[in-house]
């Protein structure tokens, strides 16, 4: 038996606990949703295997279609925040000495400690009319009506650039971090300044990084429900929510898994996207 | 090959001999909301009865009827269900009956509480809880006192912006057909629509939908009034004393949560026991006595204080007046389509 004939033994066997947790646990289930997509709902939940086309017909209704846009405007936003608020942040901590690098990272994933509900609560404890933020104005001298600042599309805007910025910063970062800092000296003793190095050299190597970033933002953003339900109010509403209420109050789970199918279909391409950015920067690489 | 697959095998084996293992050390099965009984209450049934008690949670109704339905029943003995619901199992021929001669504390039940239009003669459900739904406000800040469902609907200049309403389907389109005297069963799509209308206006003049923390929101002052279940206003009582519930002159609903026993439960014997174990007295009172509900138990509800009473003047509505509301039914699947797609809407709508 070669070496090599070993080692792939070797590796198929450190693959197969993985790839059966994947297959079991997300290609299965994918593939229900799937299948149930195309049949019909039975009068109490569940399913009738009658096939149908019509879940996918009404996820075209203009009233779907519009709670749509509007959380992939919501998710929109809060990537660019999280991009535009992440990047100078990862790049801080890129440019800084090693030694604190890892103190700003350990920062940086400290939220992850605590559970996702109680940091998104804690904004409510904050944002509310009689909340924190309100107090300090009132404390200021500001007396009139206490501002609204919570249960807007704002609101939820906030509460998932918050909760998504570690991904961004990680990714960008980790971007950054694999620059030559070589470039720099290069760049500055061919005559560049700091702002053009920086334009032509560093920003366009770190574009995977940003695309990384955002595709995760994204991605997490337009199918978070929990946000648009605690910041929102359940005023605000996004794809996610409207999922949830299929399943849960309509007992329609093949329009539900219609409408996942969809979100899934919009995260596959937006990740096919992000994995051809990173390929051509690779191939773009000397 | 056929190693990985003796290992796949042996390794399915052990985590199914772990799995049905941790579910088969107790007797039977039960799910309930959090808090929902005593903490104690299923130590004391073991030692009456010598059954061991798994107690398993669920949030929401919509969770353990998707538990349910997936799995035809298997798996949970008892369960604790809204009255709709419970007519739901038992229309798909999930339950059992309810055999009185197991269950003989059923006698501790109000007559009306036996002859609800859903179950009459609870032969598939033994009433738990009860109560109705109305408006929950703070007394020192709102004057004059609302009145009326229109009062919540459309709230006074004064009141914008700090009044919040229930998110579940079924009591949110609830007020919207009680204010204009329509049925909250209501399944004519015309009055549907109109509803959902009406609560799209609403919604620009309240605060938020909120099922889970609007009483918190009335103690901080946040709101001043909100749609609210009678037992959870208690909980407001209990943070501010000038926190009060008042049922809506056009009259509200009138919920039920139940125990049902499942047909395919392995352990009715022991599950009939436990159903009668929760309607004894002295084991039935802790729920109106910490949760703040109305219970349909007429031996505790004569044991409750007479200062408890005077706390949360909502625990004296009499049976009778409650069966007189109009008791919420299960809708069948188009009408409960188009509830789903009024809120969806209602939902959707700009602010």
């Amino acid at each position: 038996m070669s070496a090599l004939h070993a080692d792939r033994r070797l590796s198929a066997w450190l693959l197969a606990p993985g790839f059966g947790w994947l297959l079991t646990f997300l290609v299965i289930p994918c593939l229900l949703v799937l299948v149930y997509s195309f049949v019909e709902r039975g009068a109490y939940g569940g399913i009738d295997w009658l096939f149908t086309w019509e879940n996918y017909q009404r996820a075209f209704d203009p009233l779907y279609l519009s709670i749509l846009l509007k959380s992939a405007k919501i998710a929109g936003l809060a990537t660019v925040f999280a991009v535009l608020i992440g990047y100078p942040a990862a790049y801080a901590i890129a440019r800084a000495p090693r030694r604190r690098q890892a103190v700003f990272l350990f920062l940086v994933m400290l939220p992850f400690w605590s559970n996702y509900l109680i940091r998104t609560y804690a904004w409510i404890v904050l944002l509310n009319r009689e909340g924190l933020i309100n107090r300090l104005l009132q404390l200021c001298g500001y007396s009139g009506e206490p501002i609204s600042l919570l249960y807007t599309e704002a609101s939820v805007v906030l509460g998932l650039v918050y909760n998504y910025i570690p991904f961004v910063i990680l990714a960008i970062f980790s971007s950054l971090s694999r620059i030559n800092n070589e470039l720099w000296d290069a760049s500055k003793d061919l005559g560049a300044s700091g702002w053009m190095t920086f334009r032509r050299i560093i920003l366009p190597l770190s574009v995977p990084g940003i695309a990384a970033g955002a595709v995760f933002v994204f991605v997490l953003s337009i199918g978070n429900f929990i946000t648009a339900d605690l910041l929102g109010g359940k005023q605000v509403q996004m794809v996610g929510n409207l999922i949830y209420s299929q399943f849960l109050t309509a007992r329609d789970w093949p329009f539900g898994a219609a409408l996942s199918f969809f979100l899934i279909a919009i995260m596959l391409v937006l990740l096919f996207i992000q994995a051809l950015v990173a390929r051509r920067a690779e191939g773009g690489r000397p | 090959m056929r190693k990985l697959k003796d290992v796949l095998c042996v390794g399915l084996a052990v985590s199914l001999a772990i799995a049905t293992q941790a579910a088969s050390a107790k007797d039977m099965v039960i799910s309930i909301w959090d808090g929902y009984m005593a903490p104690d209450a299923l130590d004391k049934f073991k030692a009456a009865s010598g059954v061991d008690v798994d107690k398993a949670l669920h949030a929401t109704n919509e969770e353990i009827m998707g538990k349910l339905m997936a799995s035809g029943g298997e798996g949970y003995d008892v369960v604790f269900v809204s009255s709709p619901f419970a007519e739901v199992l038992h229309k798909q021929g999930l339950l059992a009956d309810i055999d009185p001669v197991k269950v003989p504390n059923l006698k501790n039940l109000y007559p009306e509480a036996t002859h609800l239009e859903y179950d009459p003669g609870n032969h598939f459900s033994v009433p738990y809880t009860w109560g109705t739904t109305g408006i929950c406000y703070r007394t020192d800040k709102v004057s004059p006192a609302p009145q009326s469902w229109n009062d919540l609907l459309n709230p006074s200049d004064a009141l914008k912006g700090k009044v919040t309403m229930l998110a579940t389907d079924r009591w949110m389109l609830g007020a919207g057909f009680l204010a204009k005297g329509w049925s909250v069963n209501d399944s004519d799509p015309g009055q549907i629509a109109a509803v959902r209308d009406q609560l799209i206006a609403t919604k620009k003049r309240i605060l938020a939908f909120d099922d889970t923390t609007f009483y918190s929101k009335l103690a901080s002052g946040e709101s001043l009034m909100a749609h609210a279940w009678d037992g959870w206003c208690n909980y407001g009582t209990q943070a501010n004393a000038a926190i009060k519930f008042v049922v809506p002159k056009e009259g509200s609903d009138l919920w039920v949560d139940t125990m049902v026993v499942l047909k395919s439960s392995k352990h009715q014997d022991e599950a009939f026991k436990f159903v009668n174990f929760m309607l004894a007295k002295e084991n039935h009172v802790w729920v109106a006595e910490n949760i703040l509900y109305k219970i349909p138990n007429q031996a505790a509800m004569a044991g409750l204080s007479a200062d408890l009473l005077k706390q949360y003047p909502n625990l004296t509505i009499a049976p009778g007046d409650l069966v007189k509301m109009e008791q919420l039914r299960d809708l069948g699947g188009t009408t409960q389509k188009a509830y789903t797609r009024a809120v969806t809407e209602i939902m959707a709508a700009q602010n």
